[in-house]
């Protein structure tokens, strides 16, 4: 499959989904107006790895902001990835939140809650 | 008929504004509010924890006037077609920010017993709230998730101030008083 790459905008994330080494990344912020046009590819192309995906699966979110509709966009990206985790592969997100944001820890958890998916919240120190 | 739509907070000092806007809310103003907004409060040298949270309402705020305003009655002085008002002020430990704009007499009832459902609700319910719309609503045909409102409540940890001001019978003008203040504890 042809990796997808995104650059990032002040209002979009870079994305890097690469499926030969089975690494998502979504990085930056992510508060377009428009979100489902920005995410409905991504969410395809997840669809399509569904078929064939390896073994394990990384998926890495290291957002600084997002808007409450990107909220739902994100949600349905996890929704994949749960299809994925349910039928038998390993997968594991990451979620990376700034030193003293608990406002987007508690948004790793509302998904952690809500997708069946191991998350691990890694608090970035530098 | 004398309405006025700065007298809502003109009697606020006005010393304290940091940015005023009236007019079209359109994706490029909203992002040199963002941009403006983020500027003045890195040179300020305000915390990043108070800085994150007023970006986040200020970008709910303004995309919830890009989704959802109802078109401008047509007397009204700036025929745009998404007419806002955006008054962000500094005041003791944190900011105020408040939107205005045009309801329908018909759609004020659903949008203060929004309101009202969320200001009775304690961090817990606001926050179960949340997760429940995200779960379950879809991103409507305007383009809103319908989270707005409930993600400012959750994140600023305040009640939402509003008031509707009657412009004529079939219109009034919505304000809503945000205030995003440090340290607040659940």
């Amino acid at each position: 499959m042809e990796p997808i790459i995104i650059e990032g905008t002040p209002k979009t994330p870079t994305v890097k989904f690469d499926a030969g080494a089975g690494i998502f990344e979504i990085k930056g912020r992510s508060i377009p107006e428009n979100s489902v046009e920005f995410y409905k590819p991504l969410v395809d192309w997840l669809e399509s790895y569904k078929e064939s995906p390896l073994t394990k699966t990384t998926v890495n979110i290291r957002l600084e902001y997002f808007n409450t509709s990107s909220s739902k966009c994100i949600l349905d990206v996890f929704k994949k990835l749960e299809a994925i985790h349910k039928a038998k592969n390993e997968v594991e997100v990451n979620w990376y939140y700034e030193e003293d944001d608990e406002d987007m820890l508690e948004a790793g958890e509302d998904y952690e809650s809500i997708i069946r998916v191991p998350f691990k919240m890694i608090e970035i120190t530098d | 008929m004398s309405f006025n739509i700065e007298s809502y907070y003109s009697g606020q000092s006005k010393e304290n504004v940091i940015l005023l806007y009236k007019g079209n809310v359109d994706s490029d103003v909203i992002n040199h509010v963002l941009d403006s907004v983020e500027e003045k409060m890195v040179a300020v040298n305000d915390n990043p924890k108070l800085r994150k949270k007023v970006y986040n309402v200020l970008v709910e705020s303004l995309q919830n006037l890009y989704h959802h305003v109802d078109r401008v009655p047509d007397d009204f002085e700036d025929q745009v077609e998404k007419y806002g008002l955006l008054v962000v002020s500094r005041v003791n430990g944190g900011y105020k920010i408040i939107t205005g704009n045009f309801v329908q007499s018909e759609n004020i009832e659903k949008l203060e017993e929004k309101i009202k459902r969320i200001n009775r609700s304690s961090h817990e319910e606001i926050k179960e709230l949340y997760k429940f719309i995200l779960n379950h609503q879809r991103i409507s045909a305007k383009g809103g998730g319908g989270l707005g409102l409930v993600d400012i409540a959750r994140k600023t940890g305040n009640k939402l101030d509003y008031a509707f001001v009657q412009y004529n019978n079939n219109y009034s003008f919505f304000y809503l008083d945000i205030l995003v203040n440090e340290e607040k504890e659940n």
